[in-house]
């Protein structure tokens, strides 16, 4: 495992924005875990929602971005409603969902693999419909 | 010069602080427009005013330059105020001709721009000087010390308070609102990093205290109403009805044992056990003498059953028995009233509506070898012994949303690892986790005794905390996370217990308006500096004690109340207090007698008199307003009040605040 | 940081001023706390310490006013927690009567006030100095009393 650069300025910008959209101070985090304890979508994550907290405040954009916790994220808010500093981590995921998609060519959902998702039975017509209007340009 | 005004001889020392004001006041240009100021004869600068060179240097120019009156810009009058005027009294100028500009708190930590600074200081330092052209010379009057102490809690801290204060050779009473002294001490097993059993260390001083000639207890007992002030406090205390006379009880528990109500929760038990409605709260109680639960007794209630009154071999039940107030007069107060675990029931995902999952006090009963299981280690639900425990740190602890408490309750790391090194060491075969954020041990051989928990015994720490508790049957499913593995896991357990925040008793307001001091958010009381007071208030004459001033252990608390029982034994030692001279004073020329100052005083310290008076030839009899002086306190609301301005603030007068308010404003 | 800035770019040659009649149990030390933690005020604030908050007569105000003060306030400890027990009740109600009077002879309400601060609250002390040196920028200086042998 390579050693981790910590370069505050490489991702300023992303993480400026990250503060912007969201409100929330990434240091307020004291690493208690308690938002992973909570969690209930943790199966489908790589990195742990502590985890993904934890690498923004050390600068590591990169590594948060690329992950599939984000999508795998509810927006059930357990974990905003029990961190005891008050950090609304369902924001902070949102904010850099935000932002990966409204990076220049990301479209997470193509209108062309609409038709593919329909063929599953359980998938609800209105998730299809809101993940469209979310997640492509 | 008799007769005149004589010319003022004012002397301005301005301090720069090292770097503290002179880096952002130009403190040469500050002293060259002192000079210029009406009435100042000298004007000099130094780093450090308050160290002994600088004193030296300001005594010396007061002689050499015959100056009668001083002014220090340095730092806040709150620091040093003290010092100048003791040095200035040596000198001999009295010390109340000295006055103070804050130019460092007020002026240059705050104040960026040097410009702005320097032009604030000296505005500052002209107010200073304007007002000390109008200082008097005020000298102290002296106030009689009662040579007793009043302690309120009986718990550790009041009681080793007691002790200290009752072998220097001094009274002490100690109230306590429970029917025993002993507070939280009392209720626990172990205490750590010792391990010692925590009744054995107690009782000895409980019965100490019971026993020794210089202390008496009023046990289920309350503080009413606080009057006076240092040296002279006037306390009304009310003695509950106890339905027992003390006299008479031999402490056999006939009483306890037979009474047919046992429907009430035991409060030192943490309600794991029910108690009669005549009870003695534990088994060492001093004084070994019940008290009838009013709430509770059929015979209060209903007038039927008395069977404690049939069974008593000594007759010492007594149901006609009343309150009653008693009112005694003391120096020094210390309070010592405690702390209490905040509620549960905002951390719902902890399920401590569960019989299993218990806080760390309910621990402590259980395996107190005097406690509801005798010492053995069961699940309150079916009495089965546990094979896997889980302990939850700071619940509710470093909190800063509105479900808990921002401060770390400081006892809960060293308690969790003494409760978990307790169960290993009686049952190695119990699994024991602890889940924690951080562990602190900062005390002596505090972390030494965490690491033989973790290294000898084996117990599981977990850094990450606890999401939640689900009930699956028998079993409480505990999920959590391993933040330095990075793996979720989820635990079995078959008891959890929860090291809840430690938060200030819910009465404390309740005492602080009584007692006239403050409290801060948490409702701990406030000592009069953080650093360098932990001890007193900001009344004089009061003192904290132990938890009620913040979470701390019992050596801190045993030390805490050590060290306020060696400030009142200081206090009630003088002969006579120093009282503060800035006090009204009536001008009786002017003075209408309409008495609305006695209205407004917060002290009584008003009241009137009847004078006769000259006027043109004319003899007359008039009402006039007097003023107490060991009472006034000096806040001058009086002289707002007055109408004609006849009665005024010596130290702050009329004129002087209307001189600082001009200098600045020119 | 920011408001010195923005006050200094509104109105370069208004300075105005501010004087602050501090209690000395809880706004001055709440004052030197702000001092402690070096939070920033700007500088044209003035305090003068009195006992209580309950000492600062109509007088003081008005001559403060009449001398060219363009604020004044009063702060004090909060309502329940007075050093002398019951001092800024009497504040309290000094403050309605006060307020009657400057806004009768048209100083505008904004330049007087009276607010609560305890020792510990250095923060609110520097809030509260900057939110009235902020109304003050605004209205102006001071005009309306004034000691009719100066000439402004």
């Amino acid at each position: 495992m390579k050693k981790m650069k910590i370069t505050p300025d490489k991702y300023e910008n992303e993480l400026l924005q990250i503060k912007k959209i969201s409100s929330e101070m990434v240091n307020d985090c004291m690493q208690c875990g308690k938002c992973t304890a909570g969690c209930p979508a943790t199966l489908e994550m790589d990195l742990l929602p502590h985890q993904i907290i934890r690498y923004l405040q050390l600068g590591q954009f990169h590594k948060v971005i690329e992950s599939k916790t984000i999508w795998s994220c509810a927006s059930c808010f357990t974990c905003a409603a029990r961190c005891p500093r008050g950090v609304d981590l369902a924001k902070l995921m949102e904010a850099i969902r935000l932002i990966s998609l409204r990076k220049k060519g990301n479209n997470r959902l193509n209108v062309e693999d609409v038709s593919q998702l329909m063929t599953d039975q359980k998938m609800p017509q209105q998730a299809i419909v809101s993940a469209l209007r979310k997640y492509s340009k | 010069m008799q007769g005149g005004i004589k010319l003022r001889k004012i002397g301005v020392f301005v301090c720069w602080c090292g770097s503290n004001i002179a880096a952002t006041v130009d403190v040469e240009q500050v002293v060259q427009e002192a000079n210029k100021m009406s009435g100042v004869a000298y004007a000099a600068d130094y780093q450090y005013m308050c160290s002994e060179i600088g004193q030296n240097m300001m005594k010396d120019a007061i002689l050499k330059h015959n100056l009668d009156r001083v002014v220090i810009a340095a730092c806040s009058p709150r620091m040093h105020e003290g010092t100048f005027r003791r040095a200035a009294e040596e000198s001999g100028i009295n010390p109340y001709l000295v006055e103070i500009a804050n130019i460092r708190e007020q002026c240059s930590w705050v104040h960026k721009d040097k410009k702005a600074g320097t032009e604030k200081a000296i505005a500052l330092t002209r107010a200073a000087v304007a007002k000390v052209t109008l200082n008097t010379e005020l000298i102290p009057g002296e106030i009689d010390v009662v040579k007793k102490a009043l302690i309120i809690g009986g718990g550790i801290a009041g009681i080793q308070a007691a002790l200290d204060i009752a072998d220097a050779g001094y009274k002490v009473d100690i109230v306590e609102k429970t029917p025993s002294i002993g507070g939280r001490m009392a209720q626990l097993d172990k205490t750590f990093p010792t391990l010692d059993c925590s009744a054995c260390i107690l009782t000895p001083k409980m019965v100490d205290a019971a026993r020794h000639p210089n202390i008496t207890l009023h046990t289920y007992s309350e503080v009413e109403k606080i009057s006076g002030y240092v040296g002279n406090f006037n306390v009304s205390i009310k003695k509950k009805a106890r339905y027992v006379d003390m006299d008479k009880c031999t402490g056999c528990r006939i009483c306890t044992e037979k009474c047919p109500s046992k429907k009430a929760k035991s409060e030192f038990e943490e309600g794991l056990k029910n108690r009669g409605a005549v009870y003695i709260p534990f088994a060492q109680a001093v004084p070994n003498v019940p008290v009838i639960d009013t709430d509770e007794c059929i015979k209060l209630k209903t007038g039927k059953c008395g069977l404690c009154e049939k069974l008593c071999p000594s007759g010492a039940i007594d149901f006609n028995q009343k309150d009653e107030m008693i009112t005694e007069e003391y120096g020094a107060i210390v309070v010592a009233s405690g702390y209490d675990i905040i509620d549960l029931d905002k951390f719902g995902e902890y399920q401590y509506d569960h019989p299993d999952v218990i806080t760390s006090l309910e621990f402590e009963r259980i395996t107190n070898a005097a406690g509801p299981t005798n010492g053995k280690f069961v699940r309150p639900s079916d009495g089965e012994k546990p094979k896997k425990v889980v302990f939850v740190q700071c619940v509710g602890s470093r909190d800063k949303t509105e479900r808990g408490k921002s401060y770390c309750s400081k006892i809960c790391c060293m308690y969790t690892a003494k409760h978990s090194m307790l169960i290993k060491e009686k049952y190695p075969d119990i699994e024991a986790y602890v889940f924690y954020i951080d562990v602190r041990t900062p005390g002596k051989n505090f972390d030494e005794f965490q690491r033989r928990a973790v290294e000898k015994y084996g117990v599981q720490y977990i850094k990450g905390m606890v999401g939640k508790i689900f009930p699956e049957g028998k079993k409480l499913m505990v999920h959590g996370v391993d933040t330095m593995s990075g793996e979720t896991l989820v635990i079995d357990a078959d008891m959890v217990v929860l090291a809840a925040a430690t938060k200030a008793k819910s009465d404390a307001v309740d005492l602080k308006r009584k007692l006239n001091i403050s409290t801060d958010i948490n409702n701990f009381f406030t000592e009069a500096h953080p650093k360098l007071r932990p001890v007193e208030t900001a009344s004089a004459g009061i003192y904290l004690a132990g938890a009620c001033q913040g979470p701390k252990d019992i050596p801190e608390t045993v030390a805490q109340s050590s060290a306020a029982a060696a400030k009142v034994i200081g206090l009630l030692n003088k002969s006579k207090l120093v009282n503060n001279p800035c006090v009204s004073a009536v001008d009786e020329s002017l003075c209408s007698g309409c008495l609305a100052c006695t209205e407004m005083c917060p002290y009584d310290a008003i009241s009137f008199k009847n004078i006769e008076i000259d006027d043109h030839g004319q003899k007359i009899k008039k009402v006039v307003a007097d003023v107490n002086e060991a009472l006034c306190h000096g806040c001058g609301g009086c002289t707002v009040t007055c109408r004609p301005g006849a009665i005024d603030l010596k130290g702050f007068t009329n004129k002087q605040i209307l001189a600082e308010v001009d200098a600045i404003c020119r | 940081m920011s408001l010195d800035s923005n006050i200094a770019n509104k109105n370069e040659e208004f300075k105005p001023l501010i004087v602050a009649f501090c209690c000395n149990w809880c706004s001055y030390a709440g004052a030197d706390l702000a001092g402690t933690s070096r939070l920033k005020y700007p500088a044209n604030v003035k305090i003068i310490r009195v006992p209580c908050s309950c000492r600062v007569n109509l007088n003081f105000v008005l001559r403060a006013f009449q001398h060219g003060a363009d604020g004044v306030v009063i702060a004090g400890c909060h309502p329940g927690d007075c050093h002398y027990s019951t001092g800024n009740y009497h504040t309290r109600r000094r403050f309605s009567l006060i307020t009657n009077l400057t806004e009768y002879i048209g100083i505008e309400k904004e330049r007087f006030k009276v607010d609560w601060i305890s020792a510990a609250e250095g923060n609110k002390f520097a809030t509260v100095m900057n939110d009235i040196l902020e109304d003050v920028y605004k209205l102006g200086p001071n005009k309306k009393l004034r000691d009719a042998r100066w000439k402004i």
